[in-house]
């Protein structure tokens, strides 16, 4: 399992595994903000949280379909499922990957682009604990939807309406902690929450996953 | 006997294929003599005025899109444990009859809400979880319709259904949490004394009994036109091989 987290790391980190891409993408959102919606600092600074939540988001689903694609096209994937490690713990294994180079860039990219919104003083330990506890979920759950769409051609738009909606819960509780922390409230229990799912996922979804797998290798 | 009978495809299409013009007819009559009574027979209501008639689509319709996930649920959980073709093709048919019934909620929400809160939406959880269950009847329907094997289509939507349902209700209380809203809390329900006059309220009854019916005729004839398809497909593959 080691050597398969390792291969995949490799894999994305060297040319052409796309590893930066998702970084860039979150600081072209979150520039273009401004642009949209003016660049008074006081409005910036209220919709700061919720601006870059959705940016690491959008930027976490931008970097999904790779998690199973390549894989599937030249065959391994099918090696790693006759193989005697458990499915489920490849499963994991794969959505630790995929965190690791999409997740943990953006959580410590997240205060960097906090100044270009003018993030309250008070709000950046919260954004970066918020988003360190939220985006492992965002991941579990990406691979998930990319083991479901692993078999569809062109499933890159299927993917999104797929995992979106499932992604509901952790953006509410994500945004509400970056936010009562930037407004200086108590944030104990959204980021409670936060944690629940994302404990609850990484236990249950990984089966859900390899499950799907199964299917779709079938 | 058993309820499993009916879980081959000749036995169903026998059975619920002369019931359906029944179902059909009195679904038709229920959802009339409903919307009538409710329309033309009874009082304004002293605070919202004729307004207040709306609940004859309103009510039935946002029952009827939970109770269709709840029953796709169910037929999945069927399909996977026991693999009936039956149950899996229901649940097929059932997505795009709860689809539009969430959009009928939502819109005659939408049109009752502009007159009494005097807006045509809020981010109140109610609303903002029957949108949620909407893009998740969207993802469903749309991964049906992108698998090309039948079976391994059904395993996926199957599965998708079930960790569908756990994040549907997740968002409920999720937003619960992060707004106070605007609409009402539970106003029918069956151990607990009623919040609707009784004037509003069997005409109500009579509304969402045709509702239930019409869902379940939807939901055959669906399933109806989904083994017929199956079938056509298959003799025409037969005839291919000779």
């Amino acid at each position: 399992m080691i050597a398969l987290l390792m291969r995949d790391l490799r894999l994305a980190v060297r040319a052409g595994g796309g590893f930066g891409l998702g970084l860039a993408f979150f600081l072209i959102v979150v520039v273009l903000v401004p642009f949209g919606v003016g660049p008074e600092s006081g409005l910036l600074s209220r919709i700061a949280p919720g601006v870059l939540w959705i940016g690491a988001l959008l930027a976490c689903l931008l970097s999904l379909d790779r998690i199973f694609a390549l894989d599937w096209e030249d065959g391994s994937l099918d090696l790693l499922a006759t193989a005697p490690v458990p499915l489920e713990g490849i499963v994991s294994m794969k959505a630790l990957a995929h965190w690791l180079t999409t997740g943990l860039p953006l959580v410590l990219a997240a205060p960097a682009l906090g100044v270009l919104l003018s993030l309250p003083q008070e709000g950046y330990v919260w954004l970066v604990a918020s988003l360190a506890v939220g985006t492992p979920a965002l991941s579990v759950i990406g691979t998930f939807g990319a083991a479901l769409t692993v078999g569809i051609k062109r499933g890159g738009l299927l993917l999104s309406l797929l995992v979106l909606p499932l992604y509901v819960p952790t953006l509410i509780f994500g945004a509400e902690v970056a936010r009562r922390g930037a407004e200086g409230f108590e944030v104990m229990t959204p980021l409670l929450m936060l944690g629940g799912i994302t404990f609850g996922t990484l236990a249950l979804l990984p089966f859900a996953s390899a499950a799907v797998l199964r299917i779709n290798l079938r | 006997m058993s309820i499993w009978q009916y879980a081959n495809p000749k036995k169903f299409m026998d059975t619920t294929g002369p019931l359906l013009p029944w179902i059909g007819g009195a679904s038709l009559l229920c959802i009339v003599t409903g919307l009538v009574w409710g329309f033309f027979f009874t009082p304004d209501d002293y605070r919202q005025g004729s307004t207040v008639k709306i609940i004859y689509l309103h009510v039935p319709s946002a029952l009827m899109a939970i109770n269709a996930w709840f029953m796709m649920l169910v037929a999945s959980l069927i399909w996977l444990i026991r693999r009936h073709h039956v149950s899996a093709l229901a649940a097929k048919a059932a997505a795009p009859v709860g689809a539009t019934m969430t959009v009928i909620a939502l819109l005659t929400g939408a049109i009752w809400g502009q007159p009494m809160w005097g807006t045509w939406w809020a981010w109140d959880p109610r609303l903002t979880s029957f949108l949620v269950l909407f893009l998740f009847y969207l993802g469903y329907m749309a991964l049906w319709g992108a698998i090309e094997n039948d079976d391994t289509a059904a395993d996926l939507t199957s599965i998708l259904c079930l960790v569908g349902s756990v994040f549907a209700v997740l968002s409920r209380y999720a937003v619960n949490f992060w707004n106070q809203g605007l609409h009402q809390g539970a106003s029918l329900s069956l151990d607990k004394e009623e919040n609707v006059a009784d004037v509003f309220y069997y005409p109500l009854l009579v509304s969402i009994a045709g509702f239930v019916l019409l869902f379940i005729f939807l939901v055959f004839l669906g399933t109806h036109t989904e083994i017929r398809a199956r079938r056509m497909r298959a003799l025409l593959a037969r005839e291919r091989m000779v």
